[in-house]
């Protein structure tokens, strides 16, 4: 097997008297949708925050393309490549949504006026409607606070934003949590579509469903640690979750 | 900045059909009924209309409409200043008295060579950096007690406020200064270009700079951006912390620079005189749309928000009201404000 783009070795990580991470492992491969699954509060999320800049780890490292990293900030891991679409939406609700997909990275106009720090919302605008297209989100107007569009479309900006951004590796935390059923099959095939461009994705999610339906490969956390690994094809539902539950602890099949 | 890959360029947009092209025209206006601007515009026009036809003889006169707009000059300036800090989620109560305590710092800096009545525009500008100095000061104090020490804004600037109005009476202990270059007095405060004092010219300078930074550029998209939700702007790696202490900077010198202006107006410090200086600059922002919670404001809201209490005072005074009612109405408004945006806060969250 490929060399995994990005390796966790032994992470842990404290809130206090609560050990949320106790040396866990994870790995992203190259041009794959892996799954992140484990029970609420075995440490999905927390890994994510950690891989993405947003929470340091106590102990561990992190290997991205065979090379120690420090995701020290989220602008570190944004510079590395890496981007996150986090469980709470991390949308300003205010900045309508190409405001929001060039948020932090906004494009300013040549010249003096650049250096002044004006935008070019018109560059904005028509990147954000060419990326928007490319994933499949049609929103209806470009220029409304992303407040008013639907949970389906302020998903979509929030996936938009990290798949235009990303170069590395996506992480998408519960992406389809707070989604109805027409709106969840479309964020699959953008994570889909996604992938198919070469970008892995790293899919939370606690749906075994829909886990076996659009990931490649399985990775289960339970109480901080990684317990197993599955191929997609070979895991059944059950399998799942007797992993997740421990029922099967120490004998996972490594994809 | 490094940015290794961008999102697509505009220029190879070809299947960009299924995003509808949306109308130009109208985005403004939809953009100004959003901010409430549309609204209370509407307002200050009746109040204009309904006061001229009650006095049409006094009213809508060219000397009372200059008299109203000396009036406003000075509370737009830290008007334009609270719009930034409020837009961020943020408030700032001290700019009432950061403005008495600059004019003072001005004033004794001016004086401290003897009597300045007749000195020149050395010495004023020499008053105008000591008045800045001392505002950005205070500004930055509150903006790093608020970004780095995570003191609640209104705790902080109410701290500032006490501080600024004592260092002020300590200073002056106490007492008006009541000398400045006579040339201060009757070329700022007095003088006209043409017909439009240089109060006023220079007030529409600072809104509409204030204006133009807030709508078209990073720093204006970054005030929105923090105010909006401040974590997403941290995971978007923008240095929150640093915009906070900017903008209350940028309040705090504003304030400065109103104090000083506020010298050359009255030519004399007014230590008594700035008590609703702070209400009145944050119920102008909040008539003209901008939201306490943040994320929402236009200076340009703000500019019309300044001008609704001008003109109750004068029409009021005019139409022989006491002037007390002013109070009562813009409260009132006030009121009517913050309660409309609260309707279109909640009909959005669906
Ligand atoms: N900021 C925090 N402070 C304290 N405890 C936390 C914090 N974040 C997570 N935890 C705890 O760490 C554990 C793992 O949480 P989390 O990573 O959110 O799990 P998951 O996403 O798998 O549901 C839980 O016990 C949770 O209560
Ligand atoms: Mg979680």
């Amino acid at each position: 097997m490929a060399e995994p783009l990005l390796q966790a070795r032994g992470i842990v990580k404290h809130y206090g008297h609560v050990e949320a991470l106790r040396g866990a492992d994870f790995d992203v491969f190259p041009g794959e949708i892996v799954a992140l699954i484990g029970d609420n509060g075995a440490g999905k999320s927390t890994l994510v925050k950690i891989l993405s800049g947003s929470e340091q780890a106590d102990e561990g490292e992190i290997i991205l393309e065979g090379h120690d990293v420090q995701v020290s900030s989220p602008l570190e891991a944004q510079r590395l490549g890496i981007e996150t679409v986090y469980q709470d939406l991390a949308l300003a609700p205010d900045l309508d949504g190409a405001a929001n997909l060039y948020f932090g990275r906004e494009i300013v106009r040549r010249g003096p006026l650049g250096r002044l720090g004006f935008l070019d919302d018109e560059a904005m605008h028509a990147g954000a409607r060419k990326a928007f297209a490319d994933l499949g989100v049609d929103l209806q107007n470009a220029h409304s606070p992303v407040a008013n569009l639907s949970g389906g479309q302020r998903q979509s900006v929030a996936v938009a934003r990290s798949v235009a951004w990303a170069n590395k590796v996506i992480f998408l935390d519960e992406p389809t949590a707070a989604l109805g059923v027409v709106q969840t099959a479309r964020v699959l095939d953008v994570i889909r579509r996604i992938r198919d461009r070469g970008v892995p994705v790293v899919l939370i999610s606690h749906n075994m469903p829909q886990v076996l339906k659009v990931a490649d490969r399985i990775e289960v956390l339970r109480l901080g640690r990684r317990v197993a690994q599955f191929d997609a094809r070979g895991a059944t539902v059950e399998r799942l979750v007797a992993a997740m539950t421990g029922g099967l602890d120490g004998q996972g099949s490594a994809a | 900045m490094t940015e290794d890959k961008v999102p697509p360029n505009p220029a190879d947009d070809t299947n960009g059909s299924q995003a509808p092209a949306e109308p130009s025209e109208g985005a403004l206006w939809r953009r100004l009924m959003r901010t409430n601007t549309a609204w209370i515009f509407l307002v200050l026009i009746l109040l204009v209309a309904f006061f001229s036809v009650l006095k049409p003889n006094n009213f809508p006169t060219e000397f009372n409409t200059r008299a109203i707009a000396t009036n406003a000059a000075v509370l737009l300036i830290i008007a334009v200043g609270e719009t930034f800090v409020i837009i961020t989620g943020g408030i700032d109560l001290s700019v009432g008295y950061v403005l008495l305590f600059s004019g003072v710092t001005a004033a004794q800096t001016m004086n401290a060579f003897g009597n300045p009545t007749d000195r020149g525009w050395d010495l004023i500008l020499l008053g105008l950096l000591v008045a800045l100095v001392s505002g950005l000061a205070w500004g930055t104090v509150n903006g790093v007690l608020v970004a780095k020490a995570k003191v609640p804004p209104l705790i902080v600037t109410l701290g500032t406020l006490g501080m600024a109005w004592g260092m002020a009476q300590i200073l002056s202990n106490g007492q008006d200064i009541r000398y400045i270059p006579s040339l201060l007095g009757s070329v700022v405060g007095a003088g006209k270009f043409y017909a439009v004092p240089w109060l006023v010219i220079i007030a529409a300078l600072v809104a509409a700079v204030g204006a133009i930074v807030l709508r078209m550029t990073r720093f204006g998209r970054y005030t929105f951006g923090v105010g909006s939700n401040e974590e997403a702007a941290r995971r978007a790696g923008i240095n929150v912390d640093r915009h906070l202490i900017k903008v209350y900077a940028l309040s705090g010198l504003l304030a400065g620079f109103g104090g000083f202006l506020a010298l050359a107006y009255f030519t004399t410090t007014t230590i008594s005189g700035h008590a609703n200086d702070n209400l009145n600059a944050i119920a102008a922002v909040v008539i003209g749309g901008t939201s306490l919670t943040g994320g929402i404001g236009t200076v340009v809201g703000t500019t019309i928000g300044v001008f609704i209490p001008a003109i109750l005072a004068s029409g009021f005074i005019i139409i022989g009201l006491q002037s007390f009612w002013q109070n009562v109405a813009v409260g009132a408004v006030l009121i009517a404000a913050v309660f409309i945006d609260q309707l279109r806060r909640r009909s959005r969250e669906r």
